[in-house]
């Protein structure tokens, strides 16, 4: 794309100016765990010296590493089971010819406009009666069929040229060997994009876990993070910073990985 | 090899109108079996019932000595290549060839020699290793073509295999693809809409028009007995002249709407009476008028001419009719020219004017070079 000189500099002004906006607070956070109490009252932006004793108080007052574990546990448990419960839905929906498929369709992406709050007091008294609370089904089995992964996954598989599906079935290929062999292969972009999703919210969730932990056993890192906020009367905001930064790092990982892997993805076009 | 025969089918797809209807033809073993016709005609859903991908909802279809109307693809014991030859996106030339036999279970030394073998046999050595979307449209055909010959079925479906190449291209693969069917002996069900294919790949050409069957035969048979006005226009290019005209046997003439009585040889009128008939005529016989009297000559305007540098087809006006004609070499003649043509009355066709079934055929053209050492 060619652009003229001035009309470059004001996209990237513009550009730099959101990105500082959007950065600072996390700059910010940085800068904080790496500061003592008073320092941090005083409002100063750089901490003196860069000390990790911050970090090291965190660890020491939170099994943090356990919780790091429970998250990641499960925010990958979520997202296999999104992965497969979404994919093998959509497949139905796009390969699967039976009536009303449509009427079914819509019905499944309807539940998408129910806000989840309103469905969580339910699902809390089912879990609870299955007695899996302080259990990892009871923290990611709700969260497996996710009607806007069915919705994104159909759409990609619908672009799937039907051909496709026949020269398979013609060299003997079983539905459940097609979907594996050929359409998830094949819809690779889309799935990267549905697992970081997954990932990144169920990483970020607080309201479920709150409520279906009741001990250290499965807990997961943002229930520990507001655990330190509460902890003391004066909140050491310091600790707290550092344990943020430690939280937020599996997401940036996870998010210049995947975006790299979605860049390449994307590239790599569709195949007339 | 095998052989397929196709007993009364018929297929509709809302249980009221028949798309097909009522398809009674044997394709023989390892015979190129060409199935042509218009756009919409239902070549694809005739090829794709005898693949098992469409229900067959009326009829019986029999592959070798089975009856297939209920087996699924895969049993079927044949191979298919797609117009937009369905290659495996994510996969490289060489699994996508080797993709079938993964599947069929063939131990991995003879998939990999198998695989060598074909890629050879269509100069795709030097891309086993290449993404479909790094290949040009001819390659991509050569995949296809590949994986349908690497799975050494007996019968081969194609589906307008070489409509998305350009004619240079598709005339080469026109001649690959007949070589490899009679090397390979396989059995083969072609569909194109292209009569130039069909005439020069078929062993046999079946036109089908609205679901039904015009004529079955091999090209020549065809291109000189067609079997109604459809098949005389279809087949050849230009198509066959065609003119609404009067028989008259007392006279052993027909009669041009132009009021042009064109008389015919001898025993042309066996068998039909006087009154309204198809008369058909190919471009090539309608001949430039060189002082010879052997046949009639009429004076025709010319409406429009292409001289294509070693012929020059030209339309002029017969009666009412726009006719087209052909003659070797460059012509100098303009549109609004009034010219002689001579018109070789013997490879005249005479079709009913209602059922358009032929009723004299034109005379034998066939042509053969003398025996060498023979007296000329
Ligand atoms: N899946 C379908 N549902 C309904 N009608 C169809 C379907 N496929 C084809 N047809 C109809 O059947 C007729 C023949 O189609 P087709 O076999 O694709 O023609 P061809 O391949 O000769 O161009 C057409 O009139 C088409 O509209
Ligand atoms: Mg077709």
């Amino acid at each position: 794309m060619t652009m003229s000189v001035p009309k470059k500099i004001t996209f990237y002004t513009m550009l730099t100016v959101s990105a500082v906006i959007l950065f600072f607070p996390i700059v910010y956070a940085f800068m904080i765990s790496f500061m003592t109490g008073p320092e941090i009252l005083q409002g100063k932006f750089f901490p003196e010296s860069f000390h990790l004793d911050n970090y090291i108080r965190v660890f020491d007052r939170l099994p943090l590493l356990n919780y790091l574990l429970n998250s990641f546990i499960v925010s990958a448990g979520v997202m296999l089971g999104q992965l497969v419960v979404c994919s093998l839905a959509a497949y139905a929906f796009v390969f699967i010819p039976f009536r009303g498929s449509n009427f079914v369709f819509f019905l499944f992406i309807s539940t998408m406009m129910i806000p989840w709050e309103a469905t969580m007091i339910p699902n809390f008294f089912i879990i609870q009666n299955l007695n899996w609370l302080n259990t990892y089904q009871g923290l990611t089995l709700p969260f497996f069929a996710l009607a806007f992964g069915t919705f994104l996954l159909r759409q990609h598989f619908k672009t799937i040229p039907k051909e496709l599906h026949e020269a398979s079935q013609v060299a003997g290929l079983g539905p459940f060997r097609f979907f594996l062999k050929v359409v998830l292969p094949v819809s690779k972009t889309s799935l990267v994009t549905l697992g970081a999703y997954g990932f990144l919210t169920t990483w970020n969730m607080y309201l479920w876990p709150l409520l279906v932990t009741t001990n250290n056993s499965v807990r997961t890192v943002q229930i520990g993070l507001k655990q330190l906020q509460s902890q003391e009367v004066a909140t050491d905001w310091g600790v707290v910073m550092a344990g943020v930064i430690v939280v937020i790092i599996p997401t940036l990982l996870l998010l210049f990985l995947g975006q790299k892997q979605l860049q390449k993805g994307l590239t790599q076009g569709a195949l007339k | 090899m095998k052989k397929v025969e196709l007993i009364g089918i018929s297929k509709s797809y809302d249980r009221q109108k028949d798309v097909i209807s009522n398809i009674d033809v044997r394709i023989e073993p390892g015979e190129f079996f060409v199935l042509v016709g218009p756009s919409g005609c239902g070549k694809s859903t005739m090829l794709r019932m005898i693949a098992g991908l469409e229900e067959i909802t009326g009829g019986t279809l029999k592959i070798g000595e089975q009856t297939a109307n209920r087996l699924p693809p895969s049993r079927r014991d044949l191979s298919m290549v797609f117009q937009n030859y369905a290659l495996y996106p994510h996969l490289s030339v060489e699994d996508n060839i080797t993709f079938g036999l993964d599947v069929k279970k063939v131990p991995k030394a003879e998939r990999k020699k198998r695989a060598q073998d074909t890629a050879e046999m269509l100069g795709l050595t030097d891309y086993m290793k290449r993404k479909p979307r790094e290949l040009s449209g001819g390659q991509r055909q050569r995949v296809a073509l590949a994986r349908a010959i690497v799975s050494e079925a007996p019968i081969c479906l194609m589906d307008e295999p070489l409509s998305n190449l350009d004619a240079k291209l598709r005339g080469h693969m026109r001649s690959e693809i007949r070589r490899i069917q009679r090397q390979l002996g396989i059995t083969m069900i072609y569909v194109t809409h292209d009569q130039v294919e069909a005439m020069t790949m078929g062993d046999r050409i079946m036109i089908l028009h609205e679901g039904k069957i015009q004529q079955i035969g091999s090209p020549i048979e065809i291109y000189n007995h067609p079997a109604n006005p459809f098949v005389a226009t279809f087949i050849g290019s230009p198509p066959m002249n065609l003119a609404q005209a009067e028989a008259d046997p007392g006279t052993s003439s027909v009669i041009l709407p132009g009021g042009e009585p064109i008389r015919l040889p001898e025993g042309a009128f066996e068998g039909i009476g006087k009154g309204p008939v198809t008369v058909g005529i190919r471009p090539e016989f309608l001949m430039p008028a060189q002082g010879t009297s052997e046949h009639p000559v009429f004076r025709a305007e010319v409406t429009n001419v292409e001289v294509l540098g070693h012929e020059t087809v030209f339309s002029f006006l017969a009666g009412t009719e726009e006719w087209t004609a052909k003659w070797n070499g460059q012509w100098q003649i303009q549109p609004g020219d009034r010219i002689p043509i001579a018109l070789d009355e013997e490879s005249i066709c005479l079709f009913d004017a209602k059922s358009g079934t032929l009723m004299k055929k034109p005379a034998a053209r066939q042509l053969s070079v003398p025996a060498e050492g023979a007296a000329t």
